[in-house]
């Protein structure tokens, strides 16, 4: 493109005494990964096909859908079907022929995330999971790149710069690990799909992190660096948390390439084995074995209360605390209904990991006491 | 003593918007005070911020100090 074009396209920003055409000669030359191309990730490309980062990639392996349309401003009807990646390099290409986009049709893995980050000046975090989420934080701190990262859930968003140092030189680096060291478990916090979200929410979100990119790539203002942004679009609050770094970080993200390699952050994410239900007569003949503790998770007053076999009383809310009383190599959770125990059991197992077997007695105490009438010939014993 | 309390995401859900608790001397008797407030908050994820900084450990609450409690959020 003629420096005359140049100068007209980007005229605008140009003009402004602390962008000027060195700043537009910073996004010409910068290369940004956004992985991503969804809510977030649609109008951050948009404007930073715009402002002319001058070689954009966008890795997306979704296809677009119908219920996509409500917040992914890049698609349209014709589009549900196909490629997201494709798509948007399409679209934005048309917006801005002079720059270079590059769409990888492809999921994010282990395999390929380190080959393709590392081909990147800057990362832009718009997935929607959180095993993606820590293997780009992962591998963005093994390659030392800047993470733009942005999330959201219903109402709310968050924003923040990762790995750059922080530019008064006194606090170390930060990066998503800093904040929330390990992934929660699938489940614990609801995704979009589940929790659902307000369409113009990932617009504001993804349009704060594409500001925060332009402003790592050319140096203005105060990025969020060591700084979490949070936004709330129902009463448009905005709280600006610090962060700093925690000295065991370091020992949860991978050392080398071969060890990321090696990490499953599937698997680090995914849900606990459906939880272990047992009937009345295998909870019966569980006890005769011997080596169980049984837990009552209900609340200390309620009933019918329970002297058919030993047990401990550890009502749910305070069942964390208090697990190291469980001695035994088995456990089973009851309550009223197995609904409870259930829950009970997704923490113990939790707690417990591969140490002990977790059960929960389905249909809580009032079925087993109604099976015990129905075969009085039955002695259970407690070991 | 007076402590402000703030709530984001899915911990308002559970709790609301005006929780508030008395005479606690730092994070850790805050946080158990929540929890028997609010027992689902203990099977969330969250980090706690006093005054606008991520704590991380216990820390002395002064009258006039601003909690926020901020759980992870996925979704893009």
């Amino acid at each position: 493109m003629s420096d005359q074009n140049i100068y007209e396209r980007y005229h605008r920003q140009i003009i402004l005494p602390e962008f000027g055409e060195e700043a537009q000669q910073k996004l010409l030359k910068a290369k940004v990964l956004v992985i991503g191309a969804g809510g977030l990730g649609c109008p951050a490309l948009q404007y930073l096909t715009a402002a002319g980062v001058g070689t954009i990639g966008i890795v997306d392996d979704d296809v677009v859908s119908l219920n996509n349309l409500h917040r992914q401003v890049l698609y349209s009807v014709n589009d549900i079907g196909l490629s997201k990646a494709e798509r948007a390099a399409n679209v934005l290409q048309q917006l801005n022929p002079e720059i270079k986009i590059i769409a990888y049709n492809e999921r994010l893995t282990t395999q390929n995330a380190l080959i393709l980050i590392e081909d990147y000046d800057i990362i832009f975090d718009g997935t929607d999971n959180f095993s993606t989420r820590y293997m780009i934080n992962d591998a963005c701190v093994l390659l030392n790149k800047p993470l733009v990262y942005g999330a959201i859930s219903q109402f709310e968003g968050q924003v923040s710069v990762f790995n750059p140092q922080p530019p008064n030189g006194s606090s170390e680096a930060v990066n998503y690990r800093d904040l929330f060291p390990n992934p929660p478990r699938d489940g614990e916090v609801l995704n979009c799909a589940e929790a659902g979200v307000l369409g113009v929410l990932p617009g504001i979100i993804g349009t704060m992190m594409a500001n925060e990119t332009i402003k790592l790539i050319t140096g203005i203002g105060e990025p969020l660096i060591n700084q979490l942004l949070t936004y709330n679009a129902l009463n448009n609050q905005v709280y600006i948390l610090n962060l700093s770094a925690r000295k065991e970080t370091r020992s949860l993200i991978p050392k080398n390439e071969n060890e990321f390699l090696k990490t499953d952050y599937e698997w680090l994410c995914a849900a606990p084995v459906q939880q272990n239900e047992i009937d009345s007569e295998a909870f019966n003949k569980m006890i005769e074995n011997g080596n169980v503790d049984v837990v009552d998770v209900r609340e200390l007053h309620e009933t019918p209360t329970v002297n058919e076999f030993d047990h401990i009383r550890i009502p749910l809310a305070q069942l964390a605390d208090n697990s190291s009383v469980i001695r035994s190599g088995n456990v089973i959770a009851f309550c009223q209904s197995g609904k409870r125990s259930l829950q009970a059991a997704k923490i113990l197992n939790g707690i417990f990991g591969d140490t002990k077997k977790v059960y929960s007695l389905r249909g809580g105490i009032l079925q087993w006491k109604q099976d015990q009438a129905k075969q009085p010939v039955r002695n259970v014993s407690s070991t | 003593m007076s402590i402000k309390i703030i709530l984001f995401g899915k911990l308002a859900d559970i709790a609301g918007n005006s929780v508030s608790v008395t005479n606690v001397a730092d994070t850790d008797r805050l946080v158990d005070a929540l929890h028997k407030d609010y027992p689902a908050l203990a099977n969330t994820k969250y980090v706690i911020a006093v005054d606008k900084q991520v704590i991380k450990e216990n820390t002395v609450l002064n009258n006039n100090s601003t909690v926020a409690l901020l759980p992870p959020f996925s979704g893009g």
